[in-house]
């Protein structure tokens, strides 16, 4: 029996709807775009695509665990709630503290804030969110006195200039940029700026890309507004009626800069190129600014925020079909957390900390905090410092993410109590927690989110619950209730809490505060469970939701008037030095999600980039002696990582690397530990994208991978990488020390040394440092190792291929150890398309034999790039390749 | 015009000497009144397939390389039977003269007398029954026994002494192989090649007695071998034994003429001895310190000796490594050059032994020098041509154990 359920993509901030067809007996589930949601009419990514794979209950926690041993619920909340209350009791309130996650629900965040700021009294609940979107959420709240997103997703197709600001939208909002891709074949007349220190895949479609210096982008904008004044290109009549401080604002960009020359020098580009932005934003008339990461996570993120408002404000184009700066949000309810007041220093439903009586009265909770809590890095150091001696982590990875991520494991091991709920069993911070509570995951729990477009959509329960698993808000309030809060945490079921959410939301709002869902207040739970995507407001007056804010020049501050901010630019905090002379820029890969605990479970997101890897420019590599494919330390201040190098034709002085590898997954893959704890000083967001590294060679004895049917322990072995795959697991290795023996080694510490009557293949070159080994066992691959004295080893693509065979033929098992198919046989080569399975080598040769010019081609031809599209680029790339 | 031609006695009628003639008669085939003196009453057969005759593959008719016919047509008067052995070389008057007094007067002898079997030095060798594996004679007399014994032994395990015992087990009877190393076929093969090889032959049904050390053969009444006895006490019954342990150049007839002979009839680069008018190929000869058991050198030297005797002179002989086989249905092996290697060697191992298959590949400076293949000798002329050519291998090295086509589309 099957039965088709709508539910929302629990991954990017698009937030998608998806069309899930469940199989419950068999735990099965297949999914598809759902054609009716606004946010991608059917479409989905690589990553959404793959969510039927997740779903296994491999390294899910499925009892409670207090200690190390596996417990009853029962005993897990009374300790918990005991240990809360005793350490507030002897040390106060501020001495606990809750760290959020934009993948909680709107409910369950809605009663962890409530349970830290209104009852327990403290303001120590922050979030993951403080890493991604504070600078946004600071940037909206000074120019409009409200944390409000503008515009929406149909701007895509109105726009006539969009402008990408430190976004690679193709990996990271993939659905929003195959809008933007198909907004843009629609209407050729639509131009693309991107604007970002790398050339990334978003750079595509861009009719022209500003590799800008790393954290110059305010001056750019200053140097915009500026440009807009000199060229008579304001408007004039909004400017006066709708906003306060534009010759502030105005001024603080003669203070920095003058001339297009100086800002090209300054940010590193071209004149041209800066003109020739200024000009098309001057003359074009729909322009939408998208910005994410790259403005947000900055020491002045919150500045640049406002240098891009500035610019939409002066042109009066904001909130306007196909017009206004548009934050791109990473994750899929950091909106909804926001709405609940799930950051430190926010309070309830967009209400300020001035009016905490409000809420204070609408709970009945008099000991509400008046005051901010502490923000994450803060958070954290309090932790280390043991002011803060309780904490609980929701649904997320601090140890992985967090800057100065060394220091966060630290603090947590010498935690008094640390209690994490999560789905995921093994993760690098659960393994620091006392107590582990298991959460339901993504495919389990009900509730709402709330995406980029301010768009509220339901995520609904496809199966039952795993293990004992319990919802995020169901775990909060038991602890809540065993706190002695029993009448106010008293929800059966999440549309309870939504509705108490809906009517804080209306509560003296009297069009006070831009969040009101107050039509929701009443809400039954029916409609709740059938609840279809809507953008908030939704109260009397936008009954149906509301598209756009501020067209109308209405705004939240005081003065009903938006606010220019001058901004002096400044450059981040630790600049380059002798000793450091790179900057470290990081980022997300198209298809992997944060710390990996869910993308890394599905085999095929797992092929895309199946290692660490560092992206420096070749003449850097040159300069400090790295080798592409070779591995490099790469070292700051704070912390060191080993990665793969990349050569990459980006910004000198600049190297890349992904945001995702933990513990679970690699030997020293996590970039956290280099991130300088550098803090924007107004929305405390760490300056994740900028810090002083240096690199150097990393020149293991010998270098290998293995490719095993079954999980292996790997111990002993000084660099190693895990990622699972269509049948096998795949472990990429190095050493410093040579085994004496290969054979013996392999067959004890490196295999499936369990199986009897297993079958062996040994190919050494011990000259050479070369040794290679098949396992096979019933005729079928078990483990094949490959080792070599550097990185010179075969593909692993036909290897990999050969997991899923239920025999072996002989010209297979003869050619195993040379890492190719028998001559003559296919070779799909390095997978370019997740969705199908497609390798470059298969879409080179289609290319070749059939004079395939344009990827929609290769679509045809061999369905790849059809589904999510966000391989585009790199099959356009193998145009160039052919000859 | 018949009177003007010299005279050509070849002494033997093996593969080595006839294949020389063959050669002669296609570059010169007037040049020459040839006769041929051979010890066996036929014409010439291939003596390498003697195996495949013992193990039924083949007939006697099946191996003959030249009939009867072959010598009337191209005009070579052939002495062949026991009585037509020669047993004098008169070089001072240039005559060879057989045991039944035949005598033909040469202007150019070539001796081809091969080799003999090299006797065991123990108590019993001369017992009936005991004999080696040269001819068509030993392999009919092997074939009469095994229809009417059961037990055989074979003394060596060697390439002949593995084709033996591998016949002899096609023929019904029980056979162990005696071998005093511990490795089948060291001469050809490694440990782990020499391992697969004795596991195989033994699901073949050849028992093995390895490394042991023979101490006497012991006979019946009549003269008749019943058992084998070694060094540490043990026996083994015995109605057949074969003795396999090598071959020694047959020079007798040679030294009795006082040509010059270490090991074998010492010749130069062109096959001549130290008496100009007198030429040897094949297992008899000694060149540059080297005696032959393999066919190819001798098709070799065949060729240079038939080139010097046609007067065109231009060739000379090098003894490039030979590639070894072993004619046993089913087993495929090639060894050639120094498999072994050595500490300024570099060796590529490939080994799958569920699948039979072992390859050893040594090089030194990027040259392939010695290859053993064990289960999967496909590639093996490819090795031997690197290896002859002195091919540098560097770009074909990580390919090269998996063979031409993989090595060559990666290099």
């Amino acid at each position: 029996m099957t039965k088709i359920i709508q539910t929302t993509c629990p991954y990017c901030g698009v937030g998608c709807g998806i069309k899930a067809k469940v199989n419950a007996e068999q735990h099965r589930l297949h999914i598809s775009g759902d054609s009716t949601h606004p946010a991608n009419f059917g479409r989905l990514c690589s990553k959404g695509s793959a969510l039927g794979e997740t779903i296994q209950l491999t390294n899910r926690l499925l009892q409670p665990r207090v200690y190390g041993r596996e417990t009853s619920w029962m005993e897990a909340l009374d300790l918990v709630a005991n240990t809360f209350s005793e350490v507030i009791a002897k040390h106060g309130q501020d001495a606990v503290a809750f760290y959020g996650s934009g993948q909680l629900l709107t409910e369950d965040y809605y009663v962890a804030n409530k349970l830290m700021k209104g009852f327990i009294g403290s303001g120590n609940m922050d979030t993951n969110s403080r890493l991604c979107m504070s600078s946004s959420v600071a940037g909206h709240k000074r120019a409009f006195g409200s944390d409000t997103v503008p515009n929406c997703y149909e701007d895509y197709e109105h726009a006539e200039l969009i402008v990408l600001i430190g976004s690679n939208a193709a990996w990271c909002h993939p659905v929003s940029f195959q809008r933007i891709r198909a907004a843009k074949e629609a209407n050729p007349a639509l131009k693309v700026v991107v604007i970002d220190p790398r050339r990334t895949a978003s750079c595509d479609i861009a009719d022209l890309h500003l590799p800008l210096a790393s954290g110059s982008d305010a001056w750019l904008f200053n140097g915009l507004l500026a440009y807009l004044y000199e060229h008579n290109a304001l408007d004039v009549d909004y400017i006066a009626e709708h906003t306060q401080g534009f010759s502030k604002a105005l001024g603080s960009t003669k203070h920095t800069l003058y001339s297009i020359e100086q800002i090209a020098e300054h940010c590193q580009l071209s004149v041209q190129d800066v003109q020739c932005f200024y000009e098309w934003f001057t003359s074009t008339n729909k322009i939408l600014s998208l910005y994410s990461q790259g403005i947000n996570q900055s020491s002045s993120g919150t500045d640049k925020v406002n240098a891009i408002i500035n610019c939409h404000l002066a042109t009066g184009k904001i909130g306007k079909i196909g017009s206004g700066p548009f934050s791109l949000t990473g994750q899929p309810n950091a909106m909804g957390g926001r709405e609940v007041g799930g950051m430190a220093n926010q309070l309830a439903a967009h209400i300020e900390f001035s009016d905490v009586d409000k809420v204070a009265r609408f709970w009945n909770a008099p000991h509400t905090t008046k005051q901010a809590g502490l923000t994450a890095v803060d958070l954290f150091d309090a932790i280390h410092e043991g002011k803060i001696k309780a904490v609980w982590i929701m649904g997320t990875n601090p140890v992985v993410s967090l800057p100065n991520a060394d220091k966060v494991k630290r603090a947590l091991a010498n935690c008094e109590f640390v209690v994490v709920s999560d789905c995921i069993a093994n993760t690098d911070t659960t393994a620091l927690a006392h107590v582990l509570l298991p959460a339901q995951g993504w495919s389990e729990k009900d509730g709402t989110v709330t995406n980029s477009e301010r768009r509220i959509s339901r995520q609904r329960a496809l199966f039952k619950p795993a293990g004992v698993a319990k919802p995020d808000w169901w775990i909060i309030t038991q602890i809540a209730r065993r706190m002695g809060f029993e009448t106010e945490f008293n929800y059966q079921n999440p549309v309870d809490i939504f509705r108490e959410h809906a009517a804080l939301s209306g509560f003296e709002n009297n069009g006070q505060r831009d969040f009101d869902i107050s039509a929701y207040a009443k809400i039954s739970a029916t409609e709740y469970d059938q609840f279809q995507p809507t953008q908030w407001p939704v109260n009397t007056q936008y009954p149906q939701g509301r598209a756009r804010f501020f067209a109308d020049g209405q705004f939240f501050t005081p003065s009903g008037k938006a606010q220019f901010i001058a901004v002096t630019p400044r450059l981040p905090v630790n600049q380059p030095t002798a000793n450091y002379p790179l900057i470290l820029n990081t980022g997300r890969l198209r298809d992997q999600w944060h710390t990996m605990t869910r993308t890394a479970l599905a085999a095929k997101l797992n092929q895309h980039k199946p290692e660490p890897f560092v992206e420096i420019h070749p003449s850097d590599a040159a300069q400090y002696g790295v080798q592409a494919n070779g591995l490099a330390h790469i070292e700051s201040q704070w912390g060191s990582m080993i990665a793969r190098v990349q050569l990459t034709e980006n910004k000198r002085g600049i190297v890349f690397v992904p945001m995702h590898w933990t513990a679970q997954y690699a030997s020293h893959g996590r970039m956290g530990a280099l991130v300088n704890p550098v803090c924007d000083p107004i929305s405390k967001q760490p300056e994740s994208k900028h810090t002083p590294v240096r690199i150097r060679p990393y020149t293991p004895v010998w270098q290998g991978f293995i490719l095993s049917r079954r999980e292996l322990k790997i111990t002993d072995v000084d660099y190693w990488i895990k990622s699972k795959n269509d049948g096998f697991y795949r472990y990429e290795l190095a050493g410093e020390t040579l085994p004496d023996d290969w054979r013996d080694c392999v067959r004890k510490n490196l295999c499936n040394s369990a199986a009897e009557n297993s079958q062996w293949q040994d190919y050494q070159d011990s000259a050479k440092g070369i040794y290679r080994a098949a396992q096979l066992l019933n005729e079928q691959l078990e483990t094949v190792i490959f080792i070599a004295a550097d990185h010179h080893l075969p593909e692993r693509s036909w290897l990999s291929s050969l997991f899923t065979k239920a025999e072996l033929t002989k010209a297979e098992r003869m050619a195993l150890l040379t890492g190719s198919p028998p001559v003559g046989g296919a070779n799909v080569g390095a997978i370019i398309c997740a969705c199908f399975n497609i390798g470059e080598k298969t879409i080179k040769a289609a290319i070749k034999e059939n004079n395939l010019t344009t990827h929609q081609q290769v679509g045809q031809c061999l369905k790849a790039g059809t589904n999510c599209g966000s391989c585009i680029p790199e099959i356009k790339a193998l145009f160039g390749v052919q000859t | 015009m018949k009177d003007q031609k010299q005279k050509l006695v070849v002494i033997g009628n093996g593969m080595a000497g006839m294949r020389t003639i063959e050669e002669l008669l296609s570059a010169v085939p007037d040049k020459y009144d040839i006769t041929v003196f051979g010890a066996e009453p036929y014409g010439n057969y291939n003596r390498i397939m003697l195996s495949a005759v013992l193990a039924g593959d083949k007939t006697i008719e099946d191996i003959v390389i030249n009939n009867r016919q072959w010598y009337i047509d191209n005009h070579i008067t052939l002495h062949a039977g026991a009585a037509k052995a020669v047993i004098s070389i008169e070089r001072g008057i240039q005559k060879v003269i057989a045991k039944d007094g035949t005598t033909a007067d040469y202007d150019r002898l070539l001796i081809a007398t091969g080799s003999k079997a090299v006797v065991p030095d123990v108590v019993g060798n001369d017992l009936d029954g005991v004999i080696s594996f040269r001819d068509i004679f030993d392999v009919n007399k092997m074939l009469a026994y095994s229809r009417s014994h059961k037990k055989a032994v074979v003394l060596g395990g060697g390439l002949l002494g593995l084709e033996a015992a591998n016949g002899l087990v096609l023929r019904g009877m029980g056979v162990t192989v005696i071998h005093n190393n511990a490795v089948l076929l060291n001469r050809q093969l490694d440990k782990p090649a020499g391992q697969l090889l004795q596991t195989e032959l033994e699901k073949k049904g050849i028992k093995f007695k390895m490394a042991a050390k023979l101490s006497s053969l012991v006979g019946d009444e009549n003269n008749h071998i019943t058992r084998v006895q070694f060094e540490d006490g043990s026996e083994l019954d015995c109605d057949l034994f074969i003795m396999a342990i090598g071959v020694r150049p047959n020079i007798a007839l040679a030294q009795q003429a006082g040509l010059y002979c270490e090991r074998g009839i010492v010749v130069d680069d062109t096959l001549q001895s130290y008496d100009p008018s007198i030429y040897a190929v094949g297992e008899c000869i000694q060149h540059r310190g080297d005696t032959f058991g393999l066919v190819a050198p001798l098709f070799e030297q065949a060729k240079v000796c038939a080139n010097h005797l046609s007067a065109h002179g231009v060739a000379g002989y090098i003894t490039l490594p030979t590639a070894t086989k072993l004619k046993v249905t089913g087993i495929h092996l090639f060894s050639i050059g120094d498999f072994q290697g050595d500490t300024r060697t570099e060796s590529l191992i490939f080994s799958d032994p569920a699948l039979g298959i072992y390859k050893k590949l040594v090089l030194k400076n990027n040259k392939l020098v010695g290859a053993v293949l064990y289960g999967d000798t496909a590639d093996g002329s490819w090795y031997q041509e690197l290896l002859e050519q002195e091919t540098n291998i560097a770009t074909l090295r990580d390919g090269l154990i998996f063979g031409k086509t993989y090595a060559e589309s990666i290099a």
